[in-house]
């Protein structure tokens, strides 16, 4: 197996420092499974990925790590009841067709969630509508309406709405003001929903 | 599986190889088949490439499809024209490097390509089986398989590969020898045939049982059911192929002719490319064999035999960790068809990986020279060496 790369983006930093050492991992979405490769050598964990694109699959599985080619809504259907310590859905949540039904697969499977998305509350974002009248285009979310992938408009408030709602527990958050691609970031205290760029949740049952 | 063998471009190969025999199950002692005949003595040929390591941790084993032998890779002499059915992927630094693994392949019973099958010689009479040769099943190749294993002195296999009916016999190696299984790559098959493909099997046969010369399987010693099994293997191969593959490699261009010839002589590039084939393939192969081998992939049914009719159950008497792999325009065993394995065997909590390569060349797309397919078998078994070896 490479080597890892010392330091993996900045929220994928905040997830692996969550994740106990030696547990099961499930990660939705794991494009070249960075963040599994990590925790595989930083954590001792057991992991799998589910990637949609076959050359991020086979970029993962050729670097030695377990990955399966599919649907992430789809595929967390088949597997058996608490099989896995942990299911990460990170940065993808904005793109996801039935959200609730997701989230309630993953507490399924497994026995905590972790998720992340973009803020779409940030300042920044706000200013934009707010002056220009046009949908929000950032370096962060650099997509016109008609071409965004991210077909969910999520705040950190709606986030705890929402899983408050399907009847789930936050066990543990925190909001970082980083680039989607950065190693480096802050975490945000004050005003996060006004002043971070993305929302790492840890989630459990009630 | 079809023919795509070539010269490696670059001429690397495992070198000259030899073809072994190993017998077993001599009577008393002959092997008991899952119909519950009796077979013995049982030939098996193999070839191996590369060496053993002293702890044994770093054998894989190759299976072939209907057509294919124990010949893999590399060649029999320096003047062979084509060297083994999978060069392109198993020899020194290829994606199964035998500078680093063991590699076994051995020819399927029921085969014709020097393991025991219906031409070989009947004890009892002296002559070619024929009909009398038994029914045998996927779980009776994998089987004797393991008689060879065992002799060859491999408690565990670092990996079973194949493709195809190779790819049944992975599937069957891990539920039937779970122990003996330490990582498993199915490649464009399926846990049972769907009834399209058990549909072509049983053209293909009734094309050789058409044939006057194939006289109830009795044709040894004189004229050979030639034109049942070239018309068998021309609608096999037509299985192996896809709408699109077909569409460049043929089209609709004629053969030799600027016009049509208005007779029923071979117009079409294409019908003359399976005339070729058809006559091809009976130079090499026999038709009983043909009949024996599709009939066991048509018995063939994982949840069946080994899971009560529940392909998860059947899974979960599997150690090994998995690499399924299918192929988008393979619509003889399509990729829902890999799907199933995959759902059984996260069910039955296996580590599995699963990627469906984009190819346009239909079910034989793993016998084509391909860098994603080397490098997904490469980076996979470099992965279970180390946690073999851990």
């Amino acid at each position: 197996m490479n080597s890892p790369h010392d330091l993996i983006r900045y929220d994928l930093q905040l997830i692996a420092s969550w994740i106990e050492p030696g547990s099961r991992v499930l990660d939705l979405g794991c494009g070249e499974g960075d963040l599994l490769q990590h925790l595989i050598a930083r954590k001792g964990v057991t992991g799998t990925g589910i990637e949609h694109n076959e050359q991020k699959v086979a970029r993962g599985i050729e670097k030695g790590l377990s990955v399966l080619q599919g649907d992430i809504s789809q595929e967390v259907l088949d597997y058996p009841d608490n099989a896995f310590d942990y299911v990460i859905l990170s940065q993808t949540l904005q793109q996801v067709y039935e959200p609730a039904a997701l989230i309630r697969s993953m507490l399924r499977i497994g026995h905590k969630g972790i998720v992340s998305f973009p803020n779409f509350s940030h300042w920044g974002i706000r200013l934009q509508v707010t002056f220009s009248g046009y949908a929000p285009v950032s370096r962060r979310l650099p997509y016109q309406w008609y071409e965004t992938p991210n077909i969910r408009v999520i705040t950190l408030k709606d986030f705890r709405k929402f899983v408050h709602e399907v009847g789930l527990r936050v066990l543990d958050e925190v909001a970082i003001n980083t680039h989607s691609q950065d190693r480096y970031g802050r975490i945000i205290a004050f005003l996060p929903n006004l002043r971070a760029t993305y929302g790492i949740y840890l989630i459990g049952k009630e | 599986m079809s023919e795509y063998i070539e010269h490696d471009r670059e001429r690397v190969s495992v070198g000259i190889v030899e073809k072994k025999h190993f017998t077993f199950a001599a009577p008393p002692n002959a092997m008991e088949l899952e119909s519950g005949a009796r077979l013995g003595p049982v030939t098996i040929a193999y070839e191996t490439y590369g060496s053993l390591a002293p702890d044994r941790r770093n054998a894989v084993l190759v299976l072939h499809a209907l057509s294919g032998d124990s010949h893999v890779a590399g060649y029999y002499t320096p003047a062979d024209e084509k060297p083994g059915w999978w060069d392109c992927m198993v020899g020194p630094g290829k994606g199964i490097d035998t500078a680093t693994y063991f590699v076994v392949c051995a020819n399927v019973i029921g085969s014709c390509m020097g393991s025991t099958g219906p031409s070989s010689p009947n004890p009892a009479t002296g002559r070619a089986y024929g009909l009398d040769f038994p029914v045998v099943t996927i779980g009776d190749m994998v089987a004797a398989q393991k008689a060879l294993i065992d002799h060859l002195g491999i408690e565990k296999l670092l990996c079973v590969v194949g493709g195809s009916i190779g790819g049944m016999q992975v599937l069957e190696w891990s539920v039937r020898y779970p122990q003996t299984v330490f990582s498993a790559i199915p490649l464009a098959t399926t846990m049972r045939h769907s009834a399209l493909a058990i549909a072509f099997n049983e053209v293909a046969r009734q094309s050789i049982m058409a044939d006057p010369h194939w006289d109830h399987g009795n044709y040894y010693g004189g004229e050979k059911p030639r034109l049942g099994l070239a018309v068998a293997r021309m609608i096999a191969h037509i299985t192996y192929l896809s709408d699109e593959s077909m569409r460049l490699k043929f089209g609709r261009r004629l053969q030799d002719k600027s016009d049509f010839s208005f007779n029923f002589d071979a117009d079409f590039q294409v019908e003359s490319y399976l005339r070729y084939q058809g006559t091809k393939f009976v130079e090499r192969f026999d038709a009983n064999s043909f009949l024996y081998i599709t009939k066991a992939a048509d018995y063939f049914d994982l949840g069946k035999q080994h899971g009560d009719g529940s392909a998860v159950k059947a899974c979960s008497k599997a150690q090994a960790k998995f690499l399924v792999i299918s192929f988008t325009s393979d619509w003889l065993y399509p990729t829902y068809q890999a799907r199933n394995i995959v759902n059984a065997l996260k069910k039955s909590g296996r580590d599995v990986s699963f990627c469906e390569i984009e190819a346009e060349w239909g079910h034989d797309a793993f016998l084509i020279p391909g860098e994603r397919l080397k490098t997904l078998i490469h980076g996979f078994l470099e992965r279970v060496h180390d946690e073999f070896a851990a």
